[in-house]
């Protein structure tokens, strides 16, 4: 809800398109470099940027290139020289990505990229989902998710933080729904520069591409050695739970805005915790307040945090709860969704564990109402159901 | 594979920065399924050989003859191929060692 009188309480508060939004605080993160290639709905993200730099406004060498592949591609080529790096990217771009992401990761480049989640083809559809980011969740990238602009800005000081930690070294994905929050115009604060200077060290790398002391980044790795890399950017990947969580409050003390891994919603006396990642939770916020007034027991996980995923974090908010629906807008077609998967995995053999549903929805852009959670919620406590389904299906075209 | 660098344990900085020239410590000789000899005999020391290899890894003697380096050559029988003189003859390799 916001008060007419907002902007005057707080005169750092701006109504900003999402997209621009991201854009100004990525201008305070002062990267080096920017490479990207437009896809919608990213394109104001990369417009806006491309806009400073050529004003003079953005002190970033911006460069054009000819496809997401080489977006990616140049960005690993100026990382290992040393430059600070960002770029933004959705869907099909990041799928043209997808090999570029594991070699970005494999040589432990600390680049920050903002994934604007949007369904993948087919059948061709530009609307907000998130499969896009679930299916490279393997990719060795630190993925987090934005409920709001604000968050959505707010993570990208946080990111480069931590990506750029010398005991983590990891390539991160700042995840935010496409056109829910892109395309959306919301109060937010742009961090204010001086304090991200003081926030984010400058990246000061131990090895960089160097024609006066020779290095090789990117060589052959065969039999002896692949396993090797792997178990280091799995414990990399580990550790770095500790230290988003640290960058988090660091950056909650800075600025004022609390982020953590996971944050519960109404959780303490719940009967019924719901589940998600990013946009989501708001509607489901107001749903369970709704649900809440009517003396339904029940309350919000939100996972800002899937890589790493934060296990223990996440058991500790919802043990002895008895039941778990997670919603999601994306499907592991055949098995479930990404987040229902991860969390049964992180919880087996646990003990007082909810029971866990996943339902499918908002896919393809598809709008998910209050009502929608709510029907849910009333669908569970009323009948017997899958461990995962769809919800809001138009039967009648099927 | 040489045994030359087996015995020395080297740390994996993460990314596995090296130092340079790594394609000189890793030999891929041991790829080679068919092994290029070379006639000396029907050699005109033209050098097309040493053009066409993508590996780079045939140098010229002071007589200026070729000399492939097994060390390197994968086998991949460009330069038998371009040979004007078919002074090159591709031959199954033996794998021992």
């Amino acid at each position: 809800m916001i008060k007419s009188n907002i902007l005057k309480e707080n005169p750092k508060m701006k109504i900003l398109e999402g997209s621009m939004a991201v854009a100004q605080t990525v201008k305070t993160c002062k990267p080096n470099i920017v490479s990207a290639y437009p896809i919608t709905p990213q394109t104001h993200i990369v417009e806006d940027i491309a806009q400073m730099v050529a004003d003079g406004e953005m002190q970033a060498d911006y460069i054009k290139v000819d496809s997401e592949f080489s977006a990616l591609s140049a960005l690993i080529g100026a990382c290992a020289t040393g430059a600070r790096t960002y770029s933004s990217t959705t869907s099909q771009g990041l799928a043209l990505m997808f090999e570029v992401l594991f070699n970005a990761s494999g040589m432990r480049m600390p680049i920050v990229m903002t994934v604007v989640n949007r369904a993948l083809s087919a059948p061709l559809n530009i609307w907000n989902d998130q499969h896009d980011s679930i299916a490279v969740r393997d990719a060795g990238w630190i993925q987090l998710y934005a409920e709001d602009n604000q968050e959505a800005c707010d993570l990208l000081p946080i990111a480069y933080k931590v990506a750029e930690d010398k005991e983590i070294l990891l390539p991160t994905m700042c995840c935010m729904d496409g056109f829910v929050l892109t395309h959306t115009f919301e109060p937010v604060v742009i961090p204010e520069e001086s304090l991200v200077d003081e926030f984010l060290p400058s990246f000061r790398p131990d090895y960089v591409l160097d024609p006066e002391n020779p290095v090789t980044i990117g060589a052959y790795g065969g039999p002896e050695i692949y396993t090797e890399f792997r178990y280091q950017q799995h414990n990399a990947m580990i550790n770095a739970e500790e230290k988003i969580e640290r960058a988090m409050n660091e950056f909650g003390e800075m600025f004022g805005r609390e982020y953590n891994l996971v944050d519960g919603y109404r959780l303490d006396d719940a009967d019924i915790v719901l589940i998600s990642m990013g946009s989501l939770l708001g509607t489901m916020k107001d749903a369970v307040d709704d649900m809440r007034e009517d003396g339904v027991k029940v309350g919000i996980l939100k996972i800002t945090s899937y890589r790493p995923f934060p296990k223990e974090k996440i058991y500790e908010k919802i043990r002895g709860i008895e039941t778990g629906i997670v919603f999601e807008k994306d499907v592991s077609i055949g098995m479930g969704a990404g987040l229902l998967n991860d969390l049964k995995s992180s919880l087996y053999g646990k003990k007082q564990t909810p029971s866990l549903y996943g339902f499918a929805l908002g896919l393809g852009g598809r709008d998910v109402t209050i009502d929608n959670i709510k029907d849910a919620v009333n669908k569970l406590k009323t009948s017997k159901l899958d461990d995962f389904g769809f919800i809001n299906l138009r039967e009648e075209v099927l | 594979m040489s045994q030359s660098k087996k015995d020395e344990t080297i740390k994996l900085i993460p990314g596995g920065i090296t130092g340079p020239k790594t394609t000189i410590v890793n030999k891929t000789g041991s790829w080679r399924t068919f092994i290029p000899i070379f006639n000396k005999e029907k050699c005109n020391k033209c050098g097309i050989c040493g053009i066409f290899c993508p590996e780079d890894c045939i140098t010229e003697d002071e007589e200026g003859h070729r000399h492939p380096d097994y060390d390197f050559c994968k086998g991949c029988g460009i330069c038998a191929e371009e040979c004007p003189k078919d002074a090159i003859e591709m031959i199954l390799d033996s794998k021992e060692g």
